[in-house]
């Protein structure tokens, strides 16, 4: 029993760790119809700013400026690598993507040296406590919660504010939302810095649970995040947050069985099935084109 | 007053517009009439700066508009209403109108204006909630007609309003674009169904791959052996 709890909390928590990530997915997606292969790199770096600036900045400020510099890296890629070939193939993007992603890590192996870094303790989520007898991190109920309240807020966001509507618009018609005065480029800057931000939010809960991080963290999960997007629809936001839910809830409960070693197995299995039975997701938009 | 003077664009290799000018004065409606791929919708798409000319000049109220942003176009004053509608499908009536009205900030008289279409369009209003995708098509052409109109224009320009519509509310539209005129709003019409645009038009134009052939007043054109051939379907 306890250890059935402790298997449900962690896969609640990691659930809720990817699907702050997947909502960048998606919502870049939505808008740009661009998969974009940086994010979980952009997720690693959160992680590493973390490592380097907990080494000499208390932590109630190096958590705040991890959120601000991580915003700024997404505004910036978007500017420098996405912005410049917004007339383009979309598949021109896409490698570009592509080329961010492994510049990251690249530039994560430069600095770092290829070492493993420790991962600071962050007193209050990292410690210990015990839910129905089962011993878990705080940091596990902290997620699910911070994670329901930031998905409403940004369902505020998206459904009650003029930036919001301006997102949607651009979301479905670039020329259209344009003719009624949207700056498109500033409404797509706002989609990544609202995708980084939630991505640097995952990052701090998500490595708490890690000893150390490398160039290579976000690489996996960033790509089950991504699983968890196109699983629940991609472009959709309730559907990356579900989506997500579902992969980290079966992570746990594969990784807590026998079959352990097949976790990721079992999530990329599902990302086939659910293109073969289901190409738009759960909540996947259906294409609706009225003229 | 909208003056444009010898424009010229072009897509990749093919000239679209070669040297077009125009005049749209205050208060009347003007129609450009021709055939597909005469470069009607290209004229509208360069005036809101959808579509970057080569060369020439376009002036709105003695300023230049080539080479400005959108938005400062539109906030200038200048509103179309697109070919094919495009109203926002999975939002409500109610908030195509307000985003409409996006460059706006005066929060009541957005309200007022929305009450204003309503009253131009009372079909809108019982579907307020309606999702835009779920209107027949009249009803989203009255829609995006609403829209425009909400970023309270000087000049509203109309792309195929007619198009794809049954004949009865193709009448319906066209008395809105009247009663929208004598409110005080130049119009820009384009239009295929030339008989219909010419009988509501002060002004009216004529173009040919890229080229004005003909102007004068919607009567003179209607009356225009030239044009009954061409445009109306009449012989002799």
């Amino acid at each position: 029993m306890q250890y059935a709890i402790s298997i449900l909390l962690s896969g609640v928590s990691l659930g809720g760790q990817y699907a702050l990530i997947a909502i960048g997915y998606t919502m870049v997606y939505g808008i740009l119809r661009l998969i974009n292969f940086a994010h979980g790199d952009v997720f690693m770096v959160a992680g590493l700013m973390m490592v380097y600036l907990t080494a000499s900045l208390p932590l109630a400020a190096s958590i705040p400026l991890v959120l601000v510099l991580t915003v700024l890296l997404g505004f910036i890629i978007e500017r420098a690598a996405y912005k410049p070939l917004r007339e383009a193939p979309r598949m021109s993007v896409m490698i570009s993507a592509i080329g961010v992603s492994y510049l990251l890590q690249n530039l994560a192996t430069y600095v770092t040296g290829g070492l493993p870094k420790m991962y600071p303790e962050i007193p209050g989520i990292s410690n210990t406590i015990t839910i129905a007898g089962a011993p878990t991190k705080v940091v596990t109920i902290v997620t699910p919660i911070l994670v329901l309240a930031l998905v409403a807020a940004l369902t505020q966001l998206i459904h009650h504010t003029k930036v919001g509507m301006a997102m949607r618009a651009v979301a479905k018609d670039f020329e259209t939302a344009q003719l009624m005065g949207i700056k498109i480029n500033a409404v797509i800057s706002a989609t990544f810095v609202i995708g980084s931000f939630l991505a640097a939010v995952g990052s701090v809960l998500y490595f708490t649970n890690y000893q150390s991080i490398v160039p290579l963290s976000g690489a996996l999960p960033g790509l089950r995040a991504f699983v968890a997007a196109v699983f629940g629809g991609i472009g959709s936001i309730p559907g990356a947050v579900v989506g997500a839910f579902i992969i980290g809830l079966s992570e746990s409960v594969i990784k807590g069985s026998s079959w352990s070693i097949f976790s990721d197995a079992f999530t990329f299995a599902l990302l086939i099935i659910i293109l073969v039975v289901k190409p738009t997701g759960l909540f996947g938009e259906k294409v609706t084109d009225k003229v | 007053m909208l003056k444009i003077e010898n424009l010229h664009v072009s897509y990749g290799g093919i000239q679209a517009l070669r040297g077009i000018s125009l005049e749209v004065p205050d208060g009347k409606i003007v129609t450009l009439i021709g055939a597909n791929g005469a470069g009607k919708s290209t004229t509208l798409r360069t005036i809101t700066g959808l579509v970057k000319a080569s060369s020439g000049s376009i002036q709105w109220n003695g300023g230049e508009l080539l080479g400005k942003p959108i938005d400062k176009i539109v906030g200038a004053g200048i509103a179309m209403s697109p070919e094919g509608r495009r109203v926002f499908a999975d939002m409500s009536v109610l908030e195509n109108l307000r985003i409409g009205a996006y460059l706006r900030k005066d929060k009541a008289e957005i309200e007022k204006d929305v009450q204003w279409v309503y009253s131009l369009f009372p079909r809108l209003e019982e579907r307020s909630w309606q999702l835009a995708g779920t209107l027949s098509g009249g009803e989203q052409q009255m829609l995006a007609v609403g829209r425009a109109l909400m970023s309270r224009p000087k000049l509203m320009m109309l792309d195929e309003p007619s198009l794809g519509l049954a004949p009865l509310v193709v009448q319906d539209i066209f008395s809105i674009i009247r009663e929208i005129n004598k409110q005080g709003v130049t119009v820009l019409l384009i239009e295929q169904n030339a008989n219909m645009a010419l009988k509501i038009a002060d002004l009216a134009y004529v173009l040919e791959t890229g080229n004005i052939t003909m102007s004068g007043t919607g009567a003179e054109l209607l009356a225009n052996e030239k044009v009954r051939e061409a445009y109306l379907g009449k012989n002799g």
